[in-house]
């Protein structure tokens, strides 16, 4: 065992002791792996791990005597392609997947110095809010291990909370990034759409979905958005941040002025989340904020275009895995009857779901009545915003209308599970930015306040976000984690 | 749209179209399922939104077009590296037209 204390370690303090010589990155990969080998089986959120691969990619950058981030450990979502390391996307249709490239946001990690830790456990294909969807079993919630993490990123979330990462990237179609750090009491960035590379990230919306970090503090996610975000000749929706990404320190409001949309939160908020919401409103004004009342009227209708555009881009996306390329093949007496019965053993039942959803919504006659209709309220959602914004600096929500769930509790009602999502799909609907931080406890459990902005608003959410953090003083470490786990 | 509840035909069609093979059990179940979540997305078709126009991608007037330049593909062995039935230049398949 090594003598360093990887619980609560943010990644700018393991960056700090790695330059000021006060361990090597092989002693800092090994303390993680060490906490991972006795918390792992309890919370079930790595995939894989290989500590050879690991410990060897940490003496390259003790060699290298690397500056910045070199050295600092991290841990990625399996949905995020590694060269030469398996990749599943949470489903047996991958399983023993091995791909031949790194993903650009897996690449740049590499070029920055960060060491990987292994692959994180998500729901499958990141279909899901609580990570129970994955083909390899659920991750528990290391706040309370009867719970659930959140999701899609429920394993990138839960490796942080749990110490067994100092912070990790997930990905956002809908939410799966925020929610879970939501449950997890963790930061999460969703960037605007477009300025962080998708290449290598095995598709399930493309129109909709995002790479972001997953941290223990605003300012660790600003340090891991500066290295994911830039331009990319391998995604062509890719441009790139617009500004450079800055480390924010808090400060005040003054001048600022920040919209609640005060509809949205008449129903399906617990008690406890909202009392959590309205002191940090107090805390804005405090701050020198002017809160205002804001419209979003067809935010409420995000839930059933989302259902509709999400499962037609999954139901295209995933015929890739038809049993002839990669992956899983159940063979039959002709290519037909291997297709359907390949697909039928290797996806799970939420992905065979949104597939026939999406195949339905996408078929002769209900094109236009589901899709189409679709994408008109998309417009509507995005011109919501738009609107909101001419008025107002930010916009103020909840992440999400509950805390972490018990596992087990949603598994058989697909729309409730899916609500836990209507604070945060909106934004992914209309491309931009939005900040979850930890908001304080709701019964022992995190709560999360939520800053969408404008597109490209970035340096302007992580700066709110460390005022916001700065005046919680939230402790991220969960109780159950320093004791005997 | 009134609400649609798919009959185990219909569902099978879908299923057809997806390439999924479903045992009964599968298509009962989907049947419901189904029909609950389309019962909740028809609650946007009776929107009177008919002009507004529909919105594909939110980034759609971004392009980011590289130099067209020639480079080199995948090599075939790293192609087929993770096939399940790999010959020595493709995928191997069962009949076609069976």
């Amino acid at each position: 065992m090594t003598g360093i204390d990887v619980i609560g370690l943010t990644a700018e303090r393991a960056m700090g002791l790695l330059r000021a010589g006060e361990c090597t990155a092989e002693e800092l990969a090994q303390a993680y792996l060490d906490r991972i080998a006795v918390v792992d089986p309890e919370v079930h959120a790595y995939l894989h791990v290989d500590p050879e691969r690991t410990l060897a990619a940490a003496r390259a950058q003790d060699a290298a005597g690397g500056d910045a981030l070199s050295g600092v450990p991290i841990a990625y979502k399996d949905l995020l392609s590694t060269k030469d390391v398996p990749t599943t996307a949470g489903s047996r249709i991958l399983e023993g997947f091995i791909p031949i490239q790194d993903a650009d946001v897996v690449a740049r990690g590499n070029e920055a110095g960060l060491v990987s830790l292994g692959k994180t456990n998500l729901d499958e294909f990141a279909m899901g809010s609580s990570t129970e969807h994955s083909a390899y079993g659920p991750t528990h919630n290391p706040w309370d291990l009867t719970r659930v993490p959140g999701g899609s990123s429920g394993g990138s979330a839960a490796v942080v909370a749990a110490g067994c990462a100092p912070w990790s990237l997930g990905t956002d179609t809908g939410g799966s990034i925020r929610q879970p750090a939501a449950f997890c009491g963790l930061v999460g960035l969703m960037p605007t759409y477009g300025t962080v590379s998708r290449f290598g990230v095995i598709a399930f919306a493309c129109s909709l979905e995002q790479v972001g970090p997953m941290t223990l503090t605003v300012r660790d996610a600003a340090l891991l958005h500066q290295v994911i975000a830039a331009d990319s000749p391998n995604d062509a929706t890719c441009t790139g941040p617009r500004d450079a990404i800055e480390l924010p320190s808090a400060g005040r409001f003054d001048g600022l002025r920040f919209g609640v949309p005060w509809a949205e939160l008449e129903e399906g908020v617990e008690p406890g989340i909202r009392a959590r919401f309205d002191e940090s409103l107090a805390i804005a004004k405090n701050l020198g904020a002017e809160i205002v009342d804001v419209e979003l009227p067809y935010s409420r209708h995000g839930l059933a275009a989302y259902y509709v555009i999400a499962p037609a881009e999954a139901s295209a996306n995933l015929s890739r895995f038809d049993g002839v390329r990669y992956g899983l093949r159940v063979d039959g007496p002709d290519i037909r009857s291997m297709y359907e019965a390949t697909r039928d053993a290797g996806f799970g039942p939420e992905v065979k779901r949104r597939i026939m959803i999406g195949t339905y919504a996408l078929s002769a006659g209900y094109h236009d009545a589901y899709y189409v209709q679709a994408q008109r309220v998309r417009t509507l959602i995005r011109q919501d915003f738009d609107n909101a914004f001419a008025g107002v600096d930010a916009i103020l929500l909840p992440t999400a209308p509950t805390t972490a769930f018990p596992i087990g509790a949603r598994l058989d009602d697909p729309l409730a599970m899916y609500a836990n999502d209507i604070f945060t799909l909106p934004v992914n609907l209309a491309g931009i930015p939005a900040l979850s931080l930890p908001n304080g406890l709701s019964d022992g459990l995190p709560s999360s306040l939520q800053i969408i902005g404008p597109a490209y608003s970035e340096n302007l959410l992580l700066r709110l976000g460390a005022a916001f953090e700065a005046e919680h003083q939230f402790d991220f470490v969960p109780a159950a984690m320093r004791g005997g786990l | 749209m009134a609400d649609v509840e798919l009959t185990p035909d219909e569902v099978r069609h879908v299923a057809t179209l997806a390439r999924l093979g479903l045992d009964d059990a599968e298509i009962e179940r989907l049947g419901r399922e189904l029909t609950s979540i389309l019962a909740h997305v028809n609650t946007i078709a009776a929107l009177p939104i008919a002009d507004v126009p529909p919105t594909k991608h939110s980034h759609e007037n971004a392009d980011s077009l590289r130099p067209d330049v020639a480079r080199p593909g995948v090599p075939r062995a790293e192609a087929l590296r993770n096939a399940p039935d790999p010959s020595a230049d493709g995928f191997r398949v069962p009949p076609i037209g069976a």
